[in-house]
Protein backbone atom coordinates (compact mmCIF):
# COMPACT_ATOMS: atom_id res chain seq x y z
CA UNK A 1 0.00 0.00 0.00
CA UNK A 2 1.19 3.51 -0.76
CA UNK A 3 2.17 5.83 2.02
CA UNK A 4 -0.35 8.26 1.20
CA UNK A 5 -3.35 6.33 0.53
CA UNK A 6 -3.89 5.43 4.08
CA UNK A 7 -4.09 9.23 5.14
CA UNK A 8 -5.81 9.92 2.15
CA UNK A 9 -9.09 7.09 3.14
CA UNK A 10 -9.28 8.63 6.27
CA UNK A 11 -9.63 12.16 5.08
CA UNK A 12 -12.49 10.44 2.78
CA UNK A 13 -13.86 8.66 5.58
CA UNK A 14 -14.37 11.88 7.15
CA UNK A 15 -16.10 14.09 4.54
CA UNK A 16 -19.89 13.03 5.93
CA UNK A 17 -19.39 14.50 8.83
CA UNK A 18 -17.52 17.69 7.67
CA UNK A 19 -20.23 17.71 4.94
CA UNK A 20 -22.82 18.00 7.99
CA UNK A 21 -20.89 20.34 9.55
CA UNK A 22 -21.16 22.53 6.77
CA UNK A 23 -24.33 22.15 6.21
CA UNK A 24 -25.27 23.24 9.84
CA UNK A 25 -23.06 26.61 9.37
CA UNK A 26 -24.73 27.24 6.18
CA UNK A 27 -28.41 26.31 8.05
CA UNK A 28 -28.49 23.68 4.78
CA UNK A 29 -29.24 20.74 7.13
CA UNK A 30 -33.26 21.41 5.97
CA UNK A 31 -36.55 22.01 7.48
CA UNK A 32 -35.67 19.22 10.42
CA UNK A 33 -32.08 19.67 10.84
CA UNK A 34 -31.92 17.02 13.68
CA UNK A 35 -33.56 14.32 11.73
CA UNK A 36 -31.12 15.31 9.03
CA UNK A 37 -28.16 14.68 11.49
CA UNK A 38 -29.39 11.09 13.06
CA UNK A 39 -30.27 10.13 9.38
CA UNK A 40 -27.05 10.63 7.87
CA UNK A 41 -24.80 9.38 11.05
CA UNK A 42 -27.26 5.81 10.93
CA UNK A 43 -26.36 5.71 7.03
CA UNK A 44 -22.47 6.40 7.70
CA UNK A 45 -22.44 3.59 10.63
CA UNK A 46 -24.20 0.87 8.55
CA UNK A 47 -22.14 1.80 5.26
CA UNK A 48 -18.97 1.65 7.44
CA UNK A 49 -19.93 -1.69 9.06
CA UNK A 50 -20.51 -2.95 5.54
CA UNK A 51 -17.45 -1.59 4.20
CA UNK A 52 -15.66 -3.45 6.93
CA UNK A 53 -16.82 -6.70 6.23
CA UNK A 54 -16.47 -6.34 2.41
CA UNK A 55 -12.80 -6.13 3.23
CA UNK A 56 -11.77 -9.84 3.32
CA UNK A 57 -14.25 -10.86 0.27
CA UNK A 58 -13.04 -8.16 -1.66
CA UNK A 59 -9.32 -8.77 -1.34
CA UNK A 60 -9.54 -12.32 -1.57
CA UNK A 61 -11.48 -11.96 -5.02
CA UNK A 62 -9.09 -9.02 -6.43
CA UNK A 63 -5.93 -10.73 -4.52
CA UNK A 64 -5.24 -7.01 -3.64
CA UNK A 65 -3.86 -8.86 -0.01
CA UNK A 66 -2.65 -5.16 1.28
CA UNK A 67 -6.45 -4.20 1.71
CA UNK A 68 -6.39 -5.59 5.22
CA UNK A 69 -4.17 -2.52 6.71
CA UNK A 70 -7.54 -0.44 6.10
CA UNK A 71 -10.29 -3.27 7.63
CA UNK A 72 -9.08 -1.40 11.79
CA UNK A 73 -9.72 2.18 10.13
CA UNK A 74 -12.82 1.14 8.55
CA UNK A 75 -14.40 -0.67 11.60
CA UNK A 76 -12.93 2.32 14.13
CA UNK A 77 -15.19 4.62 11.57
CA UNK A 78 -18.41 2.55 12.28
CA UNK A 79 -17.84 2.91 15.66
CA UNK A 80 -17.08 6.49 14.87
CA UNK A 81 -20.41 7.39 13.12
CA UNK A 82 -22.32 5.03 15.61
CA UNK A 83 -20.80 7.35 18.88
CA UNK A 84 -22.27 10.34 16.89
CA UNK A 85 -25.49 8.70 16.00
CA UNK A 86 -26.23 7.51 19.95
CA UNK A 87 -25.01 11.00 20.77
CA UNK A 88 -27.57 12.82 18.60
CA UNK A 89 -30.25 10.43 19.91
CA UNK A 90 -29.39 10.60 23.63
CA UNK A 91 -28.81 14.49 23.46
CA UNK A 92 -30.63 15.96 20.53
CA UNK A 93 -33.85 13.87 20.88
CA UNK A 94 -34.18 12.60 24.58
CA UNK A 95 -32.26 16.20 25.55
CA UNK A 96 -30.26 13.54 28.42
CA UNK A 97 -33.46 11.79 29.75
CA UNK A 98 -32.68 9.00 31.71
CA UNK A 99 -36.23 7.90 32.57
CA UNK A 100 -37.20 8.53 28.67
CA UNK A 101 -34.33 6.46 27.28
CA UNK A 102 -34.63 3.48 29.61
CA UNK A 103 -39.20 2.86 28.61
CA UNK A 104 -37.34 3.24 24.92
CA UNK A 105 -34.78 0.75 25.42
CA UNK A 106 -37.73 -1.60 27.03
CA UNK A 107 -40.75 -0.44 24.89
CA UNK A 108 -39.56 0.33 21.77
CA UNK A 109 -38.09 -2.49 19.62
CA UNK A 110 -36.39 -0.62 16.95
CA UNK A 111 -34.49 1.59 19.90
CA UNK A 112 -33.79 -2.34 21.66
CA UNK A 113 -32.24 -3.23 18.28
CA UNK A 114 -30.23 -0.14 17.69
CA UNK A 115 -28.65 -0.30 20.96
CA UNK A 116 -27.37 -4.06 21.01
CA UNK A 117 -25.97 -3.15 17.68
CA UNK A 118 -24.10 -0.35 19.33
CA UNK A 119 -23.01 -2.12 22.95
CA UNK A 120 -21.67 -5.01 20.42
CA UNK A 121 -19.31 -2.37 18.84
CA UNK A 122 -17.76 -1.56 22.10
CA UNK A 123 -15.55 -4.61 22.81
CA UNK A 124 -14.59 -4.45 18.76
CA UNK A 125 -13.33 -1.28 19.45
CA UNK A 126 -11.83 -1.64 22.64
CA UNK A 127 -9.44 -4.75 21.52
CA UNK A 128 -8.47 -3.06 17.75
CA UNK A 129 -4.99 -2.42 18.69
CA UNK A 130 -2.37 -4.43 18.33
CA UNK A 131 -1.82 -5.21 22.00
CA UNK A 132 -5.07 -6.32 22.48
CA UNK A 133 -4.43 -9.01 19.71
CA UNK A 134 -1.46 -10.12 21.38
CA UNK A 135 -2.85 -10.41 24.79
CA UNK A 136 -6.07 -12.18 24.02
CA UNK A 137 -4.19 -14.59 21.20
CA UNK A 138 -5.44 -15.15 18.04
CA UNK A 139 -7.93 -17.19 17.92
CA UNK A 140 -9.75 -15.63 20.93
CA UNK A 141 -9.27 -12.31 19.24
CA UNK A 142 -11.28 -13.60 15.82
CA UNK A 143 -13.98 -15.42 18.15
CA UNK A 144 -14.44 -11.99 19.83
CA UNK A 145 -14.80 -10.15 16.37
CA UNK A 146 -17.32 -12.24 15.23
CA UNK A 147 -19.85 -10.03 16.98
CA UNK A 148 -19.30 -7.62 14.05
CA UNK A 149 -22.14 -10.28 12.55
CA UNK A 150 -24.30 -9.43 15.07
CA UNK A 151 -23.77 -5.90 15.48
CA UNK A 152 -24.13 -5.24 11.66
CA UNK A 153 -27.68 -7.38 11.67
CA UNK A 154 -29.22 -5.76 14.59
CA UNK A 155 -28.12 -2.87 13.11
CA UNK A 156 -29.81 -4.04 9.97
CA UNK A 157 -33.18 -4.77 11.94
CA UNK A 158 -32.97 -1.62 13.61
CA UNK A 159 -33.33 0.15 10.21
CA UNK A 160 -36.15 -2.25 9.43
CA UNK A 161 -38.17 -1.74 12.52
CA UNK A 162 -37.79 1.71 12.13
CA UNK A 163 -39.12 3.13 8.76
CA UNK A 164 -43.37 3.24 7.78
CA UNK A 165 -43.37 1.50 5.14
CA UNK A 166 -40.68 2.15 2.52
CA UNK A 167 -38.57 -0.71 3.02
CA UNK A 168 -36.33 -0.36 0.15
CA UNK A 169 -33.12 1.52 2.00
CA UNK A 170 -33.30 -0.99 4.57
CA UNK A 171 -33.66 -3.73 2.56
CA UNK A 172 -30.75 -2.49 0.63
CA UNK A 173 -28.40 -3.09 3.72
CA UNK A 174 -30.16 -6.20 4.69
CA UNK A 175 -29.00 -7.42 0.88
CA UNK A 176 -25.21 -6.60 1.23
CA UNK A 177 -25.05 -7.83 4.62
CA UNK A 178 -26.67 -10.98 3.20
CA UNK A 179 -24.35 -11.36 0.08
CA UNK A 180 -21.15 -10.52 2.76
CA UNK A 181 -22.63 -13.36 4.80
CA UNK A 182 -22.79 -15.84 2.42
CA UNK A 183 -19.59 -15.71 0.85
CA UNK A 184 -18.39 -16.93 4.33
CA UNK A 185 -20.52 -19.75 4.30
CA UNK A 186 -19.31 -20.32 0.93
CA UNK A 187 -15.78 -19.89 2.09
CA UNK A 188 -16.06 -22.06 5.02
CA UNK A 189 -18.02 -24.77 3.13
CA UNK A 190 -15.23 -24.89 0.81
CA UNK A 191 -12.66 -24.55 3.53
CA UNK A 192 -13.90 -28.33 4.90
CA UNK A 193 -13.64 -29.84 1.43
CA UNK A 194 -11.13 -32.37 -0.06
CA UNK A 195 -8.62 -28.97 -0.66
CA UNK A 196 -6.46 -27.63 1.95
CA UNK A 197 -7.99 -25.60 4.54
CA UNK A 198 -7.60 -21.85 3.46
CA UNK A 199 -10.14 -20.38 5.39
CA UNK A 200 -10.52 -16.71 4.43
CA UNK A 201 -9.67 -15.60 7.98
CA UNK A 202 -6.59 -17.22 9.21
CA UNK A 203 -4.39 -15.33 6.71
CA UNK A 204 -6.07 -12.16 7.17
CA UNK A 205 -5.60 -12.62 10.62
CA UNK A 206 -1.58 -12.75 10.35
CA UNK A 207 -1.81 -10.06 8.16
CA UNK A 208 -3.61 -7.62 10.83
CA UNK A 209 -1.32 -9.18 13.75
CA UNK A 210 1.48 -7.62 11.38
CA UNK A 211 -0.35 -4.53 10.79
CA UNK B 1 -23.80 20.84 17.39
CA UNK B 2 -24.52 24.36 16.50
CA UNK B 3 -26.97 24.56 14.21
CA UNK B 4 -26.98 28.27 12.91
CA UNK B 5 -29.53 29.74 10.52
CA UNK B 6 -28.49 32.82 8.48
CA UNK B 7 -29.20 35.89 10.03
CA UNK B 8 -26.62 37.86 8.03
CA UNK B 9 -29.32 38.54 5.60
CA UNK B 10 -31.17 41.67 5.56
CA UNK B 11 -34.54 41.87 4.30
CA UNK B 12 -33.88 44.11 2.25
CA UNK B 13 -31.73 42.29 0.39
CA UNK B 14 -34.27 39.52 -0.39
CA UNK B 15 -36.16 39.78 -3.84
CA UNK B 16 -39.47 39.87 -3.12
CA UNK B 17 -41.25 36.64 -4.09
CA UNK B 18 -43.70 38.63 -6.61
CA UNK B 19 -40.79 39.96 -8.58
CA UNK B 20 -38.69 36.46 -8.45
CA UNK B 21 -41.92 34.51 -9.13
CA UNK B 22 -42.75 37.30 -11.84
CA UNK B 23 -39.50 37.03 -13.40
CA UNK B 24 -39.18 32.80 -13.14
CA UNK B 25 -42.88 32.92 -15.01
CA UNK B 26 -41.00 35.20 -17.69
CA UNK B 27 -38.43 33.45 -18.16
CA UNK B 28 -40.37 30.09 -18.48
CA UNK B 29 -42.36 31.55 -20.67
CA UNK B 30 -39.82 32.54 -22.99
CA UNK B 31 -38.34 29.34 -22.69
CA UNK B 32 -41.68 27.63 -23.82
CA UNK B 33 -42.04 30.37 -26.39
CA UNK B 34 -38.67 29.66 -27.93
CA UNK B 35 -39.20 25.91 -27.45
CA UNK B 36 -42.82 26.14 -29.06
CA UNK B 37 -41.41 27.75 -32.37
CA UNK B 38 -38.96 25.32 -32.70
CA UNK B 39 -41.26 22.35 -32.76
CA UNK B 40 -43.97 24.76 -35.05
CA UNK B 41 -46.46 24.82 -31.81
CA UNK B 42 -48.62 27.42 -31.98
CA UNK B 43 -49.13 30.32 -29.51
CA UNK B 44 -52.14 29.38 -27.92
CA UNK B 45 -50.72 25.70 -26.95
CA UNK B 46 -48.43 27.44 -24.98
CA UNK B 47 -50.77 29.49 -23.51
CA UNK B 48 -53.13 27.19 -22.65
CA UNK B 49 -54.73 27.31 -19.30
CA UNK B 50 -54.23 23.00 -18.68
CA UNK B 51 -50.26 23.34 -18.82
CA UNK B 52 -50.07 26.98 -16.90
CA UNK B 53 -48.47 26.37 -13.59
CA UNK B 54 -50.96 27.99 -11.09
CA UNK B 55 -49.06 27.87 -7.68
CA UNK B 56 -48.02 30.56 -6.23
CA UNK B 57 -51.29 32.56 -7.34
CA UNK B 58 -52.36 35.23 -4.83
CA UNK B 59 -55.83 34.42 -3.88
CA UNK B 60 -58.02 37.14 -3.74
CA UNK B 61 -60.86 38.20 -1.03
CA UNK B 62 -59.51 35.96 2.40
CA UNK B 63 -61.34 36.23 5.46
CA UNK B 64 -60.10 35.79 8.77
CA UNK B 65 -61.15 33.25 11.31
CA UNK B 66 -61.80 32.70 14.80
CA UNK B 67 -60.31 29.78 14.47
CA UNK B 68 -56.84 30.39 13.76
CA UNK B 69 -53.79 30.45 16.67
CA UNK B 70 -51.88 33.13 17.09
CA UNK B 71 -48.56 30.84 17.14
CA UNK B 72 -45.67 31.37 15.28
CA UNK B 73 -46.23 30.87 11.53
CA UNK B 74 -43.85 27.88 9.88
CA UNK B 75 -41.82 29.44 7.15
CA UNK B 76 -42.95 29.08 4.05
CA UNK B 77 -39.76 27.32 2.37
CA UNK B 78 -40.01 24.66 5.39
CA UNK B 79 -43.73 23.33 4.29
CA UNK B 80 -42.82 23.33 0.84
CA UNK B 81 -39.83 21.24 1.29
CA UNK B 82 -40.56 18.83 3.41
CA UNK B 83 -43.71 17.06 2.87
CA UNK B 84 -44.59 13.57 3.72
CA UNK B 85 -46.41 12.62 0.21
CA UNK B 86 -45.44 8.96 -1.09
CA UNK B 87 -47.59 9.13 -4.42
CA UNK B 88 -44.46 11.04 -5.19
CA UNK B 89 -41.48 10.18 -3.00
CA UNK B 90 -40.86 8.99 0.51
CA UNK B 91 -38.19 11.47 0.92
CA UNK B 92 -39.46 14.26 2.64
CA UNK B 93 -37.48 16.56 -0.14
CA UNK B 94 -38.59 14.36 -3.08
CA UNK B 95 -42.31 16.10 -3.23
CA UNK B 96 -41.24 19.32 -3.51
CA UNK B 97 -38.98 18.78 -7.03
CA UNK B 98 -40.68 15.83 -8.54
CA UNK B 99 -44.69 17.19 -8.12
CA UNK B 100 -43.33 20.41 -9.97
CA UNK B 101 -44.90 19.65 -13.48
CA UNK B 102 -47.96 17.79 -11.69
CA UNK B 103 -51.00 18.89 -13.79
CA UNK B 104 -53.92 20.58 -11.26
CA UNK B 105 -56.08 22.03 -14.03
CA UNK B 106 -58.75 20.65 -15.62
CA UNK B 107 -59.50 18.81 -12.18
CA UNK B 108 -63.27 16.85 -11.54
CA UNK B 109 -64.09 15.82 -7.77
CA UNK B 110 -66.56 13.20 -7.85
CA UNK B 111 -69.15 13.18 -5.28
CA UNK B 112 -71.21 10.10 -4.73
CA UNK B 113 -72.21 7.44 -2.91
CA UNK B 114 -74.84 7.94 -0.61
CA UNK B 115 -76.18 11.50 -1.93
CA UNK B 116 -79.51 12.47 -3.43
CA UNK B 117 -77.45 13.42 -6.75
CA UNK B 118 -74.05 11.86 -8.04
CA UNK B 119 -72.39 14.55 -9.74
CA UNK B 120 -69.00 15.71 -11.02
CA UNK B 121 -68.17 19.50 -9.87
CA UNK B 122 -65.07 20.90 -11.64
CA UNK B 123 -62.60 22.06 -8.80
CA UNK B 124 -63.04 26.36 -9.31
CA UNK B 125 -66.60 25.26 -9.54
CA UNK B 126 -65.80 23.95 -5.43
CA UNK B 127 -63.26 26.79 -4.69
CA UNK B 128 -66.26 29.31 -5.27
CA UNK B 129 -68.73 27.73 -3.05
CA UNK B 130 -67.86 29.77 -0.37
CA UNK B 131 -65.94 32.48 0.71
CA UNK B 132 -61.97 31.75 1.26
CA UNK B 133 -60.85 31.93 4.80
CA UNK B 134 -57.64 32.23 6.48
CA UNK B 135 -57.09 29.01 9.28
CA UNK B 136 -54.23 28.83 10.70
CA UNK B 137 -53.95 25.70 12.31
CA UNK B 138 -51.28 23.33 14.35
CA UNK B 139 -50.36 20.21 11.85
CA UNK B 140 -49.24 17.40 14.02
CA UNK B 141 -47.65 14.75 11.87
CA UNK B 142 -47.66 10.77 13.44
CA UNK B 143 -43.97 10.75 13.15
CA UNK B 144 -43.43 13.18 16.01
CA UNK B 145 -42.84 16.59 14.23
CA UNK B 146 -44.92 19.85 13.75
CA UNK B 147 -45.57 22.95 11.42
CA UNK B 148 -47.86 25.87 11.83
CA UNK B 149 -49.79 26.78 8.28
CA UNK B 150 -51.74 29.13 7.00
CA UNK B 151 -54.02 27.59 5.32
CA UNK B 152 -56.95 28.82 2.62
CA UNK B 153 -60.22 27.36 2.46
CA UNK B 154 -63.64 27.22 4.10
CA UNK B 155 -65.44 24.15 5.88
CA UNK B 156 -65.78 21.25 4.16
CA UNK B 157 -69.35 21.49 5.47
CA UNK B 158 -70.17 23.93 2.72
CA UNK B 159 -69.52 21.46 0.38
CA UNK B 160 -71.11 18.69 1.83
CA UNK B 161 -74.60 20.54 2.64
CA UNK B 162 -74.62 21.43 -1.19
CA UNK B 163 -74.04 17.69 -2.06
CA UNK B 164 -77.17 16.79 0.04
CA UNK B 165 -76.19 13.31 1.43
CA UNK B 166 -78.89 11.49 2.56
CA UNK B 167 -79.87 9.39 5.92
CA UNK B 168 -77.44 6.73 5.24
CA UNK B 169 -74.80 8.85 4.99
CA UNK B 170 -72.37 8.10 7.89
CA UNK B 171 -68.97 8.94 6.71
CA UNK B 172 -67.29 10.44 3.95
CA UNK B 173 -64.64 8.94 2.02
CA UNK B 174 -62.01 10.71 0.60
CA UNK B 175 -60.16 9.67 -2.98
CA UNK B 176 -56.53 10.69 -4.01
CA UNK B 177 -56.05 10.81 -7.63
CA UNK B 178 -54.37 7.58 -9.45
CA UNK B 179 -52.16 8.87 -12.05
CA UNK B 180 -48.77 6.79 -12.00
CA UNK B 181 -47.29 8.73 -15.05
CA UNK B 182 -47.43 11.67 -12.94
CA UNK B 183 -46.92 10.48 -9.41
CA UNK B 184 -43.97 8.30 -9.71
CA UNK B 185 -44.32 6.76 -6.19
CA UNK B 186 -47.32 5.40 -7.35
CA UNK B 187 -45.59 2.98 -9.58
CA UNK B 188 -44.01 1.25 -6.77
CA UNK B 189 -46.17 -0.44 -4.27
CA UNK B 190 -44.83 1.23 -1.27
CA UNK B 191 -48.81 1.87 -0.04
CA UNK B 192 -52.15 1.03 -1.67
CA UNK B 193 -53.01 2.78 -4.36
CA UNK B 194 -55.12 4.97 -4.80
CA UNK B 195 -54.85 6.47 -1.34
CA UNK B 196 -58.06 6.88 0.80
CA UNK B 197 -59.03 8.64 4.01
CA UNK B 198 -62.10 8.77 5.58
CA UNK B 199 -64.31 10.64 8.36
CA UNK B 200 -67.13 10.05 10.10
CA UNK B 201 -70.05 12.37 9.17
CA UNK B 202 -70.12 14.56 12.62
CA UNK B 203 -66.16 14.84 11.91
CA UNK B 204 -66.56 16.10 8.21
CA UNK B 205 -69.07 18.32 9.14
CA UNK B 206 -67.91 20.19 12.17
CA UNK B 207 -66.55 23.69 11.29
CA UNK B 208 -62.98 22.93 11.81
CA UNK B 209 -62.45 20.73 9.24
CA UNK B 210 -61.21 22.43 6.45
CA UNK B 211 -61.77 22.54 2.69
CA UNK B 212 -58.30 23.29 1.26
CA UNK B 213 -57.12 24.60 -1.67
CA UNK B 214 -54.57 27.39 -0.44
CA UNK B 215 -51.87 28.66 1.67
CA UNK B 216 -49.87 31.42 2.66
CA UNK B 217 -52.64 33.46 0.93
CA UNK B 218 -51.98 31.56 -2.79
CA UNK B 219 -53.07 28.76 -4.40
CA UNK B 220 -51.90 25.46 -2.77
CA UNK B 221 -48.59 24.41 -3.68
CA UNK B 222 -48.58 21.05 -5.81
CA UNK B 223 -46.62 19.46 -3.64
CA UNK B 224 -49.22 20.29 -0.65
CA UNK B 225 -52.20 18.76 -1.80
CA UNK B 226 -52.67 20.83 -4.60
CA UNK B 227 -55.48 21.58 -6.21
CA UNK B 228 -58.01 20.69 -3.28
CA UNK B 229 -57.50 18.70 -0.02
CA UNK B 230 -58.55 18.26 3.21
CA UNK B 231 -57.46 19.47 7.00
CA UNK B 232 -58.62 18.18 9.62
CA UNK B 233 -55.87 19.81 12.66
CA UNK B 234 -56.78 17.71 15.33
CA UNK B 235 -55.90 14.32 13.62
CA UNK B 236 -52.35 13.25 12.73
CA UNK B 237 -51.13 14.27 9.12
CA UNK B 238 -52.12 11.33 7.18
CA UNK B 239 -55.94 11.80 7.70
CA UNK B 240 -55.91 15.41 5.87
CA UNK B 241 -55.86 13.19 2.29
CA UNK B 242 -54.25 15.26 -0.56
CA UNK B 243 -55.08 15.96 -4.51
CA UNK B 244 -58.87 14.72 -3.84
CA UNK B 245 -60.72 13.44 -7.23
CA UNK B 246 -63.53 11.58 -5.16
CA UNK B 247 -65.66 12.54 -2.31
CA UNK B 248 -67.68 9.59 -1.32
CA UNK B 249 -70.84 9.25 1.43
CA UNK B 250 -70.91 5.85 2.88
CA UNK B 251 -73.02 3.85 5.31
CA UNK B 252 -70.10 1.83 6.66
CA UNK B 253 -66.74 2.76 7.49
CA UNK B 254 -64.53 3.50 5.04
CA UNK B 255 -60.87 1.96 5.29
CA UNK B 256 -58.21 4.02 5.02
CA UNK B 257 -54.48 3.75 3.18
CA UNK B 258 -52.73 3.72 6.55
CA UNK B 259 -54.86 1.36 8.73
CA UNK B 260 -54.67 -1.17 5.22
CA UNK B 261 -50.88 -1.16 5.97
CA UNK B 262 -49.92 -1.61 9.22
CA UNK B 263 -53.64 -1.87 11.28
CA UNK B 264 -52.01 -2.24 14.79
CA UNK B 265 -50.21 1.38 14.25
CA UNK B 266 -52.72 3.57 12.28
CA UNK B 267 -56.26 3.36 13.33
CA UNK B 268 -59.24 4.91 11.65
CA UNK B 269 -59.56 7.57 14.19
CA UNK B 270 -56.03 8.61 14.32
CA UNK B 271 -56.88 11.78 16.49
CA UNK B 272 -53.42 13.44 17.96
CA UNK B 273 -53.45 12.17 21.83
CA UNK B 274 -49.95 12.09 23.81
CA UNK B 275 -51.27 9.53 26.05
CA UNK B 276 -51.62 6.56 23.30
CA UNK B 277 -48.04 5.99 22.06
CA UNK B 278 -47.63 4.53 18.35
CA UNK B 279 -46.12 0.83 18.91
CA UNK B 280 -43.05 1.80 17.92
CA UNK B 281 -42.52 5.42 19.56
CA UNK B 282 -44.02 7.91 21.89
CA UNK B 283 -46.57 10.17 21.16
CA UNK B 284 -45.59 12.33 24.25
CA UNK B 285 -43.55 15.37 22.60
CA UNK B 286 -43.14 16.72 19.09
CA UNK B 287 -40.14 19.09 17.64
CA UNK B 288 -42.24 21.89 16.23
CA UNK B 289 -39.95 22.59 12.96
CA UNK B 290 -37.87 25.41 13.61
CA UNK B 291 -37.28 24.59 17.65
CA UNK B 292 -34.61 23.17 19.17
CA UNK B 293 -36.26 21.67 22.21
CA UNK B 294 -39.31 19.13 21.86
CA UNK B 295 -42.78 20.13 23.12
CA UNK B 296 -45.61 18.35 24.64
CA UNK B 297 -47.73 17.34 22.52
CA UNK B 298 -51.55 18.17 23.38
CA UNK B 299 -54.66 16.47 23.08
CA UNK B 300 -56.54 16.68 20.02
CA UNK B 301 -53.55 18.97 19.15
CA UNK B 302 -54.55 21.50 21.28
CA UNK B 303 -58.45 21.58 19.91
CA UNK B 304 -60.25 19.48 22.73
CA UNK B 305 -62.21 22.54 23.89
CA UNK B 306 -63.90 22.36 20.25
CA UNK B 307 -63.84 18.59 19.77
CA UNK B 308 -63.63 16.29 22.28
CA UNK B 309 -67.91 16.21 22.35
CA UNK B 310 -67.40 13.92 19.51
CA UNK B 311 -65.85 11.13 21.59
CA UNK B 312 -67.42 11.22 24.80
CA UNK B 313 -68.19 7.72 26.00
CA UNK B 314 -65.60 6.13 23.47
CA UNK B 315 -62.16 4.29 24.86
CA UNK B 316 -59.50 6.11 22.48
CA UNK B 317 -57.09 3.89 23.72
CA UNK B 318 -59.00 1.03 21.68
CA UNK B 319 -60.33 3.66 18.99
CA UNK B 320 -56.70 4.83 18.39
Amino acid sequence: MPRWLKPVIFLACLVPLASLVWQSFHAELGANPIEKITHTTGDCTLTFLLITLSVTPVRKLTRQYWLIGLRRMFGLFAFFYGTLHLTTYVWLDKFFDVHEMLADIAKRRFITAGMTAFALMIPLALTSTKWSIRKLGGKRWQALHRLIYLSAAAGVIHYIWLVKADLKKPLEYATVLGVLILYRVIAWLASRGPQPANAPTSEGLRKVAQG
Amino acid sequence: MLIKKATDIRSSEITPKSLYLNRRKFLAGAAMAGAAAATGLGLREVLSPSTTALAGNKIDGIQKSPFSTTETITPYKDVTNYNNYYEFSTDKDGPAKLAQKFRTRPWKVKIDGQVEKKQELDVDTIIKMATPEERIYRHRCVEGWSIVVPWVGFSLSELIKRANPTSKAKFVEFTTIYDPGQMPGQTGHVLDWPYVEGLRMDEAMHPLTLLCFGMYGEDLPNQDGAPIRIVVPWKYGFKSAKAIVRIRFTEKQPLNTWNISAPQEYGFYSNVNPNVDHPRWSQAKERRLGEFYKRPTLMFNGYGDQVASLYTGMDLRKNF
